[in-house]
């Protein structure tokens, strides 16, 4: 699996209530969500983003409320990829959960800038910015997550658990 | 090697001997939980699980406290769901507006959590429930959705940070002062996955009300759960709500820590997180003038009754600043009711404060006191993030009841002590 886009740059704790502030919480539907994602923030967000863009931030990404709505509001913007330092841990579990691809890697998070075209072999783990020429290799995640991811996500994993 | 007490209930809960931190399990649930916001993105999860029954009907809590009474057609629409659902599901622990609270007021108040539970909510401050010596931890709606049908979910065993509580705290200190403290040392991912230990002889200062507090904001260190040892003050609690008595876990003796804090309570000044985040805090002393235009009173975090006779007490007899809009956000009917029997809801409303039923509201920036562009107020609430409370351009500043009735009382952030 492949991945290609520009980069959005954020910093340290990207809260889930700029993700989708909660004042949308009250429409649960993805694309509802997708048009206010990062307004708090970053305005133009739902404007600018494209299919197969990327989130680059720094620590502790995702900190605050457990919406599962805020890793929905990033995947239905089309973002085929949350590049951080850290991840906060529920928003961690929800972006497995629900199938949005995640990486933790601090030398990509530190050294991608916005706007930068980045490439990701998710196989392999590599990130490559296409802008400088550089790569860099993410966390690996653990086997028992990569099954899961395998398995279609958790609601996939818990049917054939059931059957 | 020993382990600690959340590791002890987590290896009861999946069936095994002993567990190391970092070890991935799957722990049957005593307890999984949801509200308004986050139980119709589980339904849907749910209906594609395939199972035609919950796995516990006792064992599925859900509270619709976030956007109740509904505050738009939309709200109205998911709370309908997730009424239905409830029915359709025969869920035992639905709470309809009337009685229902806050729900991480209500849960332990209604004895749904007790010592040595193993818990999880739909909620990041599911955490609450640590108080009580049970591990308790928020998730996503999938999480809940997939553990309402099995009654188990997976966890990585989370290594621990040890909170030696030591001395008696002063007269204005209190348990929001303690973990705004601990927040602001450690920092907003100071405990990130991580479980939060109390100990130490300074936890006999601390009530039922205070430990509520101190673990309802583990989540804003990043940890996975916050806990406390049982002691007499957890037992009577747990016998005057609860039919089940739990299980007590103590954490052994050569338990490992990654790290010992050694918090003197006696050292502890009234605390204030300043905007825009929980670990951006300052004492009383250093906070200057800050001007207000709203105080808030209550949440799942300072909506305890305790909170309310501190705030009452303050109060009582005066009026609020002129041109500070005061609201009071009590966590459950009862507590409602206990304010009218104690002649609080009197002193809150003839001081010139707003008593709102329980309810989430402007915490989360819901309803019931949204702020505009430029306000600024002051919360005993637990997050002050960008558009936390309304407008990514207002102000959200944390404290204790204490500190935000004094400050209702002369429109800046006031050292109580000062009223």
């Amino acid at each position: 699996m492949k991945a290609k886009g520009m980069v959005f740059k954020y910093g340290d704790n990207v809260d889930t209530d700029v993700i989708i502030p909660a004042r949308y919480l009250n429409d649960s539907r993805p694309e509802a969500l997708a048009s206010h994602c990062m307004e708090d923030i970053d305005a133009d967000f739902p404007k600018r983003v494209k299919a197969g863009d990327i989130i680059v931030a720094n620590k502790n990404f995702g900190c605050g409320s457990s919406r599962e709505h805020a890793p929905i509001a990033i995947k239905a913007s089309g973002i085929s990829c949350v590049i951080a330092e850290t991840f906060a841990r529920i928003f961690y579990r929800n972006a497995i959960n629900i199938g949005l691809p995640i990486l933790e890697c601090p030398q990509a998070a530190k050294a991608i800038n916005a706007g930068d075209e980045v490439e990701i072999d998710f196989t392999a783990g590599r990130i490559k910015n296409n802008k400088t020429g550089e790569t860099y290799e993410a966390a690996p995640f653990p086997t028992f997550m990569q099954e899961l991811m395998a398995a279609g996500g958790l609601v996939e994993r818990t049917k054939r658990k059931l059957a | 090697m020993g382990m600690t007490m959340t590791q002890k209930i987590l290896a009861a809960h999946a069936g095994l001997e002993s567990v190391t931190a970092g070890q991935l399990i799957e722990a049957k649930l005593d307890l999984v939980l949801g509200n308004d916001v986050t139980t119709p993105v589980a339904i849907k999860e749910f209906a594609k699980i395939g199972v035609d029954k919950v796995f516990d009907k006792s064992k599925v809590a859900i509270v619709p406290d976030h956007f109740t009474p509904n505050k738009d057609i939309l709200s109205a629409e998911h709370c309908k769901q997730v009424r239905e659902f409830a029915h359709k599901y025969e869920i035992e622990n639905y709470f309809e507006v009337g009685e229902m609270g806050i729900e991480h007021c209500l849960i332990p108040e209604k004895g749904l959590a007790v010592p040595g539970d193993a818990i999880i909510g739909a909620d990041s401050h599911t955490c609450t429930y640590g108080a009580l010596g049970a591990f308790s931890t928020g998730v996503g709606s999938t999480d809940m959705a997939c553990a309402m049908a099995v009654g188990e979910t997976w966890f990585k065993v989370p290594p621990a940070l040890k909170f030696e509580l030591v001395g008696k705290p002063a007269k204005w200190v209190s348990g929001k002062d303690i973990i705004l403290h601990i927040i602001g040392k450690i920092g907003v991912d100071g405990a990130l996955y991580k479980s939060m230990e109390y100990t130490g002889e300074g936890l006999k200062y601390l009530s039922m009300d205070d430990r509520f507090c101190i673990a309802n904001m583990a989540i804003e260190a990043g940890a996975k759960n916050g806990i406390f040892p049982v002691d007499e003050k957890t037992r009577e609690y747990v016998k005057a709500h609860a039919s089940r008595p739990g299980v007590e876990y103590t954490a052994d003796a050569d338990a490992e820590y990654e790290e010992t804090y050694v918090i003197d309570l006696a050292a502890l000044r009234p605390t204030v997180a300043f905007p825009h985040l929980p670990d951006n805090t300052r004492t009383i002393d250093d906070v200057g003038k800050v001007k207000l235009d709203q105080v808030v009173i209550g949440s799942c975090t300072n909506g305890r009754i305790e909170d309310m006779r501190v705030a009452a007490d303050i109060l009582r007899g005066k009026r609020v600043a002129k041109g500070v809009r005061v609201l009071i956000f009590p966590g459950t009917q009862n507590i409602s009711l206990q304010m009218i029997e104690e002649g609080l809801m009197t002193d809150f409303i003839a001081a010139g404060c707003v008593v709102s039923p329980a309810t989430c509201g402007p915490c989360l920036g819901g309803h019931m006191g949204i702020l505009a562009k430029g306000e600024r107020a002051l919360a005993t609430t637990n997050r002050n993030f960008v558009g936390r409370m309304g407008s990514p351009e207002a102000e959200v500043y944390l404290s204790s009841p204490a500190v935000a009735a004094a400050s209702a009382l002369t429109g800046w952030i006031t050292d109580p002590e000062k009223i």
